[in-house]
């Protein structure tokens, strides 16, 4: 049974076909045929949010997951990024939660927040 | 009056990425003019990963992509005004800015670039029908209240248009607990990136009603219903298909639209994509003006924005330091046969060897050949087995390829035949 998908790695959004053998095909880059399988056998995403600083230049810092996560873990994620508050100063890629659900995957900033008194 | 060589209005990708390209070939006294507080314009608020595959061949959030750049301009001692913002620019190139410490300022500069970005089409643009209650925002409006303040706009909403930020807030709407009814759009086909209609909308089971728009906002303080209708093939309401949701939010997503009246005020030729006209250079039709990023035309991309905000950092840089050539070429170039715009709109100097032209096409086609015919000659086909408006086009062509240096370029879509 033939699978067609459109692959999310980039904003190409190339049109993906995948056989019955699992092989790829309509792949611009060798990131397509990975996504396919994955996407086809156990589908991961990155999660971007934000959490709550006290004490900062902004009330919300951004933040990801350093790598993806699967798929139907994303809102127990969010529940987790939800429970955190930072203090500010917040520097790009200080780790928010450490091993998140013990996915082997922190929750890292992804902005600068200053401290403001 | 203060005189400086290069000021550049906007301090988002395409200004920042011109700044610094012009300080690396030389020019030191520049200025960046920002409205915001911070560097990096709408990419601080778009926390959303996938920004920078091409630039830094991995994949970062908005604000991450906008710390990168905003470095550099640090790193180079870049004069950077904040929370400023440029009221004028008179034909003498001499640019007037206000902010709370300085009061107004005007400065005169031997260059410019433009790179004051876009701004969002909104319900007044479209006349959405019924009530005018709180709770009607554009998206990007809803994105800077979540991800920069964390207020959520609502907890049941609906979104009219799908636009990539429309599809991108239905994900982050859902995310922080919000409950996202379906998001209509008036096309047959959607504008935003695939990629974005499987992981904002599919992901999520958040239905997309194409052929749809928004036939009445209930609601006395507030927004309580939206009710959609099908539309015809001349966009009207078609009786008898109405839905209708019970919400508090309608956030649109329904177009960008350049923020280019600064120059367009001072007579500087207008082009269809309502940015400014420009040559290879991405030189105004007032000579030392530029423009550059989506104040030029919307991209989808910012490694796109960047690449052309180099080039009009170079272009800049070259007509300050007097090595800016415009004389030997003057080639029209016109969009054609489905194709809906075209930049550069002429072709001037021979400065650079390639030409990076960029265009969109009108609506979703397959199997056809974007054909360059320049004097009635065809230079140049490329084929496309799928091509949709949401993806803009680049096509880098030898500047070799126009023998006469004068005359037209037509760019039009021609379907491949079968069997061909």
């Amino acid at each position: 049974m033939e699978k067609n998908l459109i692959c999310i790695c980039c904003p190409r959004g190339c049109h993906l076909t995948v056989d019955e053998n699992m092989s790829v095909s309509g792949n611009f880059c060798p990131r397509g045929a990975k996504y396919a399988i994955d996407e086809l056998t156990h589908p991961t995403r990155i999660v971007t949010s934000t959490v709550k600083v006290n004490d900062g230049s902004y009330s919300v810092c951004s933040v990801k997951t350093a790598s993806p996560v699967p798929k139907e873990k994303i809102f127990e994620v969010m529940e987790e990024i939800n429970k955190v508050e930072l203090k500010a100063p917040v520097s790009i890629g200080d780790i928010v939660i450490k091993n998140v659900l013990n996915l082997s995957v922190d929750i890292i900033a992804t902005e600068n927040i200053e401290l403001v008194k | 009056m203060r005189k400086v060589d290069l000021l550049i209005i906007g301090g988002g990708s395409a200004g920042l990425a011109a700044a610094v390209e012009a300080y690396d070939r030389g020019i030191r006294s520049i200025i960046i003019i920002e409205r915001g507080a911070e560097l990096g314009g709408i990419l601080n608020q778009c926390i959303h990963n996938g920004f920078g595959l091409g630039e830094f061949k991995e994949e970062l959030t908005g604000p991450e992509f906008a710390y990168r750049f905003a470095k550099q301009v640090q790193d180079r001692n870049i004069e950077c005004h904040l929370l400023s913002t440029v009221t004028s620019v008179t034909p003498n190139k001499v640019v007037t800015y206000v902010n709370e410490e300085e009061g107004s300022v005007e400065v005169e500069a031997k260059a410019i670039i433009m790179a004051a970005g876009c701004y969002e089409r909104n319900a007044g643009a479209i006349g959405v029908p019924g009530d005018r209650p709180a709770g009607v925002l554009t998206a990007g409006q809803a994105q800077l209240m979540i991800n920069k303040f964390g207020y959520l706009c609502g907890k049941r909403i609906f979104i009219l248009g799908s636009g990539d930020i429309g599809l991108i807030m239905a994900r982050r709407f859902t995310l922080e607990g919000a409950k996202v009814l379906g998001v209509a759009e008036i096309m047959p086909y959607s504008n935003g990136l695939n990629r974005n209609i499987v992981q904002c909308l599919n992901d999520y089971d958040i239905p997309l009603y194409l052929s749809h728009t928004v036939s009445q906002v209930i609601g006395k303080k507030h927004v309580e219903k939206v009710e959609i209708s099908q539309v015809d093939e001349k966009f009207r309401p078609i009786p008898g298909t109405e839905k209708v949701f019970d919400c508090d939010a309608l956030v649109l997503s329904i177009g960008l639209i350049p923020n280019n009246t600064l120059l367009s005020d001072i007579g500087i030729k207008v082009s269809g994509t309502k940015g400014a006209e420009v040559d290879q250079y991405l030189q105004t039709s007032l000579p030392g003006v530029f423009s550059c990023g989506n104040v030029l035309h919307v991209h989808d991309l910012v490694d796109n924005v960047v690449k052309e905000a180099r080039i009009a950092g170079e272009s800049a840089a070259r007509y300050i330091q007097g090595d800016l050539h415009v004389e030997e070429y003057d080639i029209s170039c016109a969009a054609k046969d489905g194709v809906g715009y075209i930049l550069p709109q002429h072709i001037s100097g021979s400065d650079y060897e390639k030409v990076d032209f960029k265009l969109r096409v009108r609506k979703p086609t397959q199997n056809v050949y974007i054909e360059f015919i320049y004097n009635g000659e065809t230079i140049k086909r490329v084929f496309k087995g799928v091509i949709i408006p949401s993806e803009m086009e680049v096509i880098s062509l030898p500047l070799s390829l126009f023998k006469e240096k004068k005359g037209a370029l037509e760019v039009k879509l021609t379907p491949k035949e079968v069997n061909q």
